[in-house]
């Protein structure tokens, strides 16, 4: 039953097929069986057996959502009451935060149950997993390879069936990436469409949470749980939430695909290019219509992400002094050596880099040349899209240079990593949504197709997504040695 | 004294508005709560929660700009102050920093009988820290975030002021002025209303202002006099002595009273403040600004005009009357109530009740004495029932009982003589005791006069009224 569609599972459910404490404990085996992936940094089977009873209840008393009794499993980003946060950090290894993150009130209130927390990048900072305290997780298509992240846990649970479906969180492509790397399904929201609240912050005016799944369908159930206003987050956009699955189906005909020529320059791998046209080729067969655009600003998004990002973190993060909760140095002599041992030892070496470079940013001198202008490049990035999603419905291209690398490859050269987001940073610069898709293979290894719409066009992109989905089969490939 | 020197100050108050709840979160704003008791997961700065801005501190930050006569910001942005300490719990303080709500405005001060206008820079919104504990920990420290997160408006002054009278005039006018608006309650012994001075000289005629020190959080307008007048004693002695001032940050030690070092501008914080992602940029609506200004009260310049015009007053009594709201609103209730003259009103509230007041160390709030009961006492002066002198007594009873002043004046058979036959007869009878009093009074001495009023006084167990005896006296004495 792993292997079924949420809507399937749902269905399954409702026809007493089998029951969703059947389901969560054949989850769960798996979860057991697959260890090795390192997709997974708690396992809560003790809360996942308790929902799915109370879910099989609900179910019975027949006001269960499309969700209930649905095994899913969270990023470790996400707060969970009484369940430990790690945010992939040896800073937060024993912190248990008293309260949930909304958007997991939002799976509890639908009747969801969590199989566990998944690996990441520490504090979200990361494109291959590498950077979290537990180790990477392993890409189960080639398993010397990194999933992508920071979402990593989350692609590779998908990937692996270790949960029908899961979250994630995307700054810079966060969710795309990973989702492409494992051949999933995965969808960046528009800035403010989902709360941020509970969420760890890594760059609050960046970071967004989202779902990833096997199918845009999938998605659209996900999204219609996570998506919605939130007062407890002031960046959380008023404004109704659409039916995500009732439009899935909708005719692609006139639909207009602009090709930002950036995108496609001679940089791409000629590989991923022919794989990724060969995709948009499947779209003028569904009535779509395809013209190429031009982004001249895509080229400053990387060094702009960095300051802003690095800057936000910078002082996200001071909130980890081992005063309160999580990591606290041995002993300290005096308060300095608590804030500089807690803090020396409580972070790995990325999240250093980028306090470093934030706090560098944000300097009394520096914040006009790095900070200011940064946010000047963002605004004309912003611009440049509008521009482009004036003259075209959606823009497509790739998620990621490449298929999903060695693990080690480029952990001794930052830039090299932070060039492997290159595709997907711009958009969150821009606030907007963009869904990753399975588009094909490479060495047997899958490449994502990148999807970006209009502000709130969320809806559009999982029919986008799902249209692609019901003419082609590679969101139900499956990685060898975990059918 | 230091004539050949000029003295520049400007002021930092810190204003704690009286919201309900916290600036960015539900917690309650109450004092004295059990250490963080009072501090939910947003005060604490625990991971993923985020700061959502409590409209009510915007609305009391809008009201204090239309009372100074402010530009308020259409358009203002929180931005994060980072820096690392115990009580800060984000390890940043969500403040305002290049767009703040409250522009440029204005407060007038009258010191020496004279009227200054005091410029107001800006005012801006913020959040307050927690206290460290350095007590009771064994050489630990312990930490209460109560207060952290409490909304604090810091009023940031022009150095307007030449003198630490003027900046205590300023910092009175001020205190006066947030509690007329209710927009802080003004406590200082428990923070609500604190001070930090900026304190430079400069030769007289100079124009560039000389190096300045900044005296932070002192929290007594006594206190703020004396380490500002300690501060300008210091520099005085440094610079006549050939030595510089150092720009540094001093904490004023009000046992010692003396100002030390706390921290040198090298050693001072690079705050790095940048726009709070968490926080949208706060819009004013004119719509507000219109509601908000209807709905502010007389202020404390315009009572005190009006009560100078309607009530006869002087500036002094005045300026005494409508030093608070509660005490302008308390006398205009004894007036109206009475019915008598204001003018009566106003000697005994400025003399008698404030006396009285200050005495017992109570504020008008909580007087013993109500407004019903004193303009009962007042109405019994007013028609004559009893004499000034006797209302003195009755005020007495008064205020060690919940009686009415008639109930004492029957009780103590205090009512005023009004038969003029009685009083005659005692006048009469005084006349004839005293005749060597009688002899020098018509021989032109007017002293003997009083003599014999104190005898007859005495006889009416002072039951008669001074003024009535006086003249029926001298027209038996000069025929």
């Amino acid at each position: 039953m792993h292997n079924l569609s949420l809507t399937q599972l749902a269905a399954g459910l409702r026809s007493k097929q089998f029951s969703s404490l059947e389901l969560t404990q054949s989850f769960l085996n798996r979860i057991n069986s697959y260890q090795q992936l390192n997709a997974y940094v708690t396992v809560s089977s003790e809360l996942a057996l308790q929902q799915a009873e109370a879910a099989d209840r609900r179910l019975a008393s027949g006001d269960a959502t499309p969700l209930t009794g649905i095994p899913l499993a969270q990023k470790d980003i996400f707060c969970t009451q009484g369940i430990k946060t790690s945010c992939g950090s040896k800073m937060l290894d024993n912190f248990i935060a008293p309260y949930n993150a909304t958007v997991i009130d939002h799976f509890n209130q639908a009747g969801a149950v969590m199989l566990g927390k998944l690996n990441m990048d520490e504090f979200a900072m990361g494109s291959s997993n590498e950077t979290s305290f537990y180790g990477p997780s392993l890409n189960p298509w080639a398993t010397d390879c990194v999933p992508g992240g920071s979402s990593g846990g989350s692609a590779v649970a998908v990937a692996a069936r270790l949960a029908a479906a899961a979250t994630g969180t995307d700054t810079g492509g966060s969710i795309r990436q990973p989702a492409a790397h494992c051949g999933i399904t995965g969808l960046k929201p528009t800035y403010g469409r989902v709360s941020r609240y509970g969420m760890i912050a890594y760059a609050s005016s960046l970071d967004q949470g989202g779902p990833m799944a096997r199918s845009a369908e999938d998605a659209a159930l996900l999204m219609q749980v996570m998506a919605g206003f939130d007062s407890k987050d002031s960046t959380s956009v008023d404004q109704s939430v659409p039916d995500y699955s009732a439009s899935l189906n909708d005719s692609l005909q006139g639909l207009k695909i602009g090709l930002p020529k950036e995108f496609f320059s001679s940089d791409l791998d000629s590989r991923m290019a022919s794989t990724l046209l060969a995709a948009v080729d499947e779209y003028r067969k569904l009535g779509a219509e395809v013209v190429e655009v031009s982004m001249p600003t895509l080229a400053l998004a990387i060094p702009a992400y960095y300051v802003i990002a690095s800057a936000e973190c910078s002082s996200n993060l001071s909130r980890f002094d081992g005063v309160r909760f999580g990591y606290r140095c041995h002993s300290p002599a005096d308060l300095t050596d608590l804030y500089t041992r807690s803090r020396g030892e409580g972070f790995g070496s990325e999240v250093k880099r980028r306090i470093l470079m934030g706090t560098y940013a944000l300097s009394a001198g520096y914040y006009d040349a790095y900070y200011l202008k940064a946010q000047q490049v963002r605004r004309l990035i912003s611009e440049d899209f509008k521009r482009a999603l004036n003259e075209v419905d959606v823009l497509m291209g790739p998620v990621t240079p490449s298929p999903a690398f060695k693990i080690g490859e480029k952990t001794g050269d930052p830039v090299q990593m932070y060039l492997s987001d290159i595709y997907t940073i711009a958009i969150n610069l821009a606030g907007l949504p963009a869904l990753a898709l399975p588009a094909g293979f490479i060495d047997d290894k899958p490449v994502g197709l990148q999807v970006i719409g209009n502000y709130f066009s969320e809806a559009k992109l999982l029919n986008i997504g799902h249209r692609y989905q019901q003419v082609t089969d590679w969101h139900l490939q499956q990685p060898h040695g975990f059918e | 004294m230091h004539s050949q020197w000029e003295v520049v100050i400007g002021l930092e108050i810190h204003s704690q508005l009286s919201t309900h709840s916290k600036i960015f979160s539900g917690a309650a704003t109450a004092y004295g709560a059990e250490p963080n008791t009072q501090a939910c997961a947003v005060d604490l700065g625990l991971p993923g929660v985020l700061p959502v801005l409590n409209q009510d501190a915007v609305r009391k930050a809008v009201t204090f700009g239309l009372a100074i006569d402010a530009e308020i910001a259409p358009y203002s942005v929180f931005a994060r102050k980072n820096y690392f300490y115990p009580d800060l719990p984000k390890g940043y303080q969500i403040s305002q920093f290049e767009l703040p709500i409250v522009g440029n405005g204005h407060l007038d001060i009258e010191v020496d009988d004279e009227t200054k206008r005091i410029g107001i820079t800006r005012a801006h919104l913020e959040e307050d820290a927690g206290k460290s504990l350095h007590e009771d920990f064994q050489g630990l420290t312990g930490i209460d975030l109560n207060r952290a997160g409490t909304p604090l408006l810091e009023i940031v002054s022009e150095p307007d002021m030449r003198s630490a009278k003027e900046a205590v005039a300023y910092m009175r006018k001020l205190h006066e002025l947030v509690r007329y608006l209710e927009i802080c309650d003004g406590n200082m012994q428990e923070g609500s209303f604190r001070c930090d001075a900026n304190v430079s000289v400069r030769p007289k005629g100079q124009a560039e202002f000389g190096t300045r020190t900044e005296i932070k959080n002192i929290n007594s307008f006594k206190f703020v006099e004396k380490a500002i007048n300690y501060e300008i004693e210091r520099h005085i002695d440094v610079l006549e002595g050939g030595g510089k001032i150092v720009q540094e940050t001093r904490l004023y030690d009000a046992n010692k009273d003396e100002t030390r070092s706390m921290r040198s501008k090298e050693e001072a914080n690079d705050y790095r403040y940048f726009p709070d992602p968490d926080l949208l940029p706060v819009f004013i609506d004119p719509a507000l600004k219109d509601e908000l200004r209807s709905l502010l009260p007389e202020l404390p310049e315009a009572k005190k005009q009006r009560f100078i015009h309607q009530y006869g007053q002087d500036n002094e009594s005045a300026t005494t009357l409508t030093s608070s709201r509660e005490l302008a609103d308390f006398y205009e209730q004894v007036v109206s109530l009475a019915g008598c003259e204001a003018r009566l009103a106003t000697n005994w509230m400025t003399g008698d009740v404030l006396g009285a007041l200050n005495k017992a160390g109570l504020e008008i709030s909580e007087s013993p004495v109500s407004p019903e009961r004193l303009a009962g006492l007042l109405k019994r002066i007013a028609d004559n029932t009893i004499s000034g002198k006797t209302a003195k007594q009755v005020f007495t009873l008064m205020w060690g009982s919940q009686d009415h002043a008639d109930s004492i004046i029957e009780r103590e058979g205090l009512v005023q003589m009004t038969d003029t036959g009685a009083i005659e007869a005692i006048i009469d009878a005084v006349i004839a005791a005293n005749p060597v009093a009688v002899e020098q009074f018509q021989a032109g001495k007017e002293k003997a006069l009083g003599a014999l009023v104190g005898q007859i006084m005495k006889q009416t167990q002072g039951k008669a009224n001074p003024a009535d005896v006086n003249k029926l006296l001298i027209g038996k004495l000069k025929p």
